[in-house]
């Protein structure tokens, strides 16, 4: 086994995989890579079964020295990787030498990164995943000085040179696919033409578990029963603010659902920051 | 927009929502489990996950569905199965509460607000048959049905940053435990030694959507001797069958 240490912890790193599923019914959220197609890719140039646990790292990466030889991939937002001193690129199969320090620098395009690991990092498996969410794991983001595990490589080099075209076009869309939430016929149609066809910018209030969009509309609806709300759920709170639920998200919620994210949907709104402009774009169910 | 219950449609690419009529009352919550149930041993193509509310019930495709509109039709034929049967069978757990002041950090406002002594807001809490409609909010709150009208009140204005793991509140006319140690808007009456979500027990929560909790009142002392039987393990938590 070897290590990586953490000489920073960046913003905001945790080790994630593709969900804690089935455990929802005990009040445990989904977890899981915000953009699970990047982490996906990250494992695919890899080899990796597609579920392995990725690091996901948020705008300002971290610092880390690995200790021993591997293979790494990096996916995702656009920031500024560096292997030593060297500038390396996203969607490329890297390969790491013992006391390799990786950095990041300057962020280009979207918000969360994926740094994938030859045979997958090492991590505490809880409820059948190895997402960290707080009030499960016994870690919630990277902190500085801890270290990391991974399978020491007994590889020389891979014998195709992996690299993935990725069309990074995703990282810009301002486009979000949805499909009509449970609420949304409670609104007036105009109220319903005016969600469809504005632009939001993300809000400052934006984490793991929701992203909210700034500009207010006028909602005179009144709280819903507590229903089940999902990854993806729009919610229109008393304040006329839509929140968009991500992976973290809780199970259960008291406002109107007027929008549900697609899949893909979800991955692009992970990789906004605050700023960033977006607006939803309704699919009709075939 | 019909209003014929249940009311089954997709809510994005991997989730089918089925809403019943909006109440909240046990005998729609036992149809639901049971249909729930029934589900989750006819739908075998792939490992679903159900979530119930009040009023809901949310089946989560590990995947996006591929094709919706004959995945509503599958369990549209499904629900209208009439060997949907009563399969569900209620435990009753009586829980240890210490409402001493040291733990129950809003009794005096309820007191005040709702003109009740203490000893009254105890015995009215302690008094009723609570239903477990469902666990959400964090892992492992359980929302309970069934508060008497006399404690119904409001959150606090601003939540508390930290409530601690144990507490019991009361939101509006809900009444629940906090499992863990975490931000929270109730109004905290009292604390409860047990543990009710460990990630390493299977499953989690022993306690259940459709199972019922009976609170009673304990000293400090008995509090503090039951937090040291749970942690030397010796601590049994009593349930049985509930009989309606």
């Amino acid at each position: 086994m070897a290590e990586i240490e953490v000489l920073h912890p960046g913003l905001y790193s945790s080790i994630q995989d593709l969900g804690r599923f089935n455990f929802r019914k005990f009040g445990v959220p989904l977890s899981g890579a915000m953009d699970s197609y990047s982490a996906k890719i990250a494992n695919l140039i890899l080899g990796n079964s597609i579920d392995k646990p990725v690091l996901e790292i948020t705008q300002l990466g971290p610092k880390l020295k690995f200790l021993e030889a591997s293979f790494i991939s990096i996916c995702g937002a656009q920031l500024s990787p560096k292997i030593n001193d060297r500038v390396v690129l996203n969607n490329k199969l890297l390969q790491i030498n013992k006391n390799d320090v990786l950095s990041f620098g300057k962020r280009n395009l979207g918000c969360r990164g994926y740094i994938g690991i030859e045979g997958g990092f090492i991590s505490e498996k809880n409820m059948e995943s190895y997402s960290w969410y707080r009030y499960i794991t016994n870690f919630e983001t990277l902190q500085k000085g801890m270290r990391l595990e991974y399978f020491s490589t007994k590889r020389q080099s891979f014998s195709i040179n992996a690299s993935a075209k990725i069309d990074s076009g995703y990282l810009e869309d301002l486009s979000i696919e949805v499909y009509e939430g449970p609420e949304l016929n409670l609104l007036s149609l105009s109220q319903q033409k005016k969600i469809l066809s504005m632009r939001f910018k993300v809000d400052n209030n934006n984490n793991r578990m929701a992203i909210q969009l700034q500009e207010p509309l006028v909602n005179s609806l009144k709280p819903i029963i507590t229903g089940p709300v999902l990854p993806g759920t729009v919610q229109l709170t008393p304040s006329g603010k839509l929140i968009v639920l991500m992976r973290d998200c809780q199970t259960t919620g008291g406002y109107p659902r007027v929008l549900q994210l697609s899949e893909e949907g979800i991955n692009t709104m992970a990789q906004k920051v605050i700023g960033d402009e977006v607006s939803f774009a309704l699919i009709e169910i075939k | 927009m019909s209003h014929e219950y249940p009311q089954i449609k997709p809510m994005g690419d991997k989730a089918i929502l089925i809403d019943f009529e909006p109440k909240i009352n046990e005998n729609l919550l036992e149809k639901l489990l049971n249909i729930k149930e029934f589900i989750e041993n006819e739908l075998v193509k792939e490992k679903v996950e159900i979530i119930n509310t009040y009023c809901s019930l949310l089946i989560i495709y590990p995947n996006t569905i591929e094709n919706l509109y004959n995945e509503v039709l599958t369990i549209k034929a499904l629900i209208s199965n009439p060997n949907i049967g009563k399969n569900i069978s209620p435990n009753i757990f009586n829980i240890p509460v210490c409402y001493d002041e040291e733990f129950g950090l809003d009794l005096v406002h309820i007191s005040k607000d709702k003109n009740l002594k203490i000893s009254e807001i105890i015995e009215i809490h302690t008094i009723p048959i609570y239903t477990v409609y469902f666990i959400g909010f964090l892992p492992g709150f359980l929302y309970l049905g069934g508060l008497d009208k006399k404690l119904k009140i409001s959150r606090k204005e601003t939540p508390r940053l930290k409530v601690e793991k144990g507490a019991v509140g009361i939101g509006e006319n809900q009444t629940g435990i906090y499992p863990k140690t975490s931000p929270g808007g109730w109004q905290i009456v009292g604390n409860s030694p047990l543990i009710f979500f460990d990630k390493n027990n299977e499953p989690p929560s022993v306690i259940l959507p459709g199972d019922k909790v009976k609170f009673y009142s304990i000293s400090k002392k008995e509090y503090l001797d039951i937090s040291e039987e749970i942690k030397c393990g010796n601590f049994q938590l009593k349930s049985e069958k509930y009989h309606g």
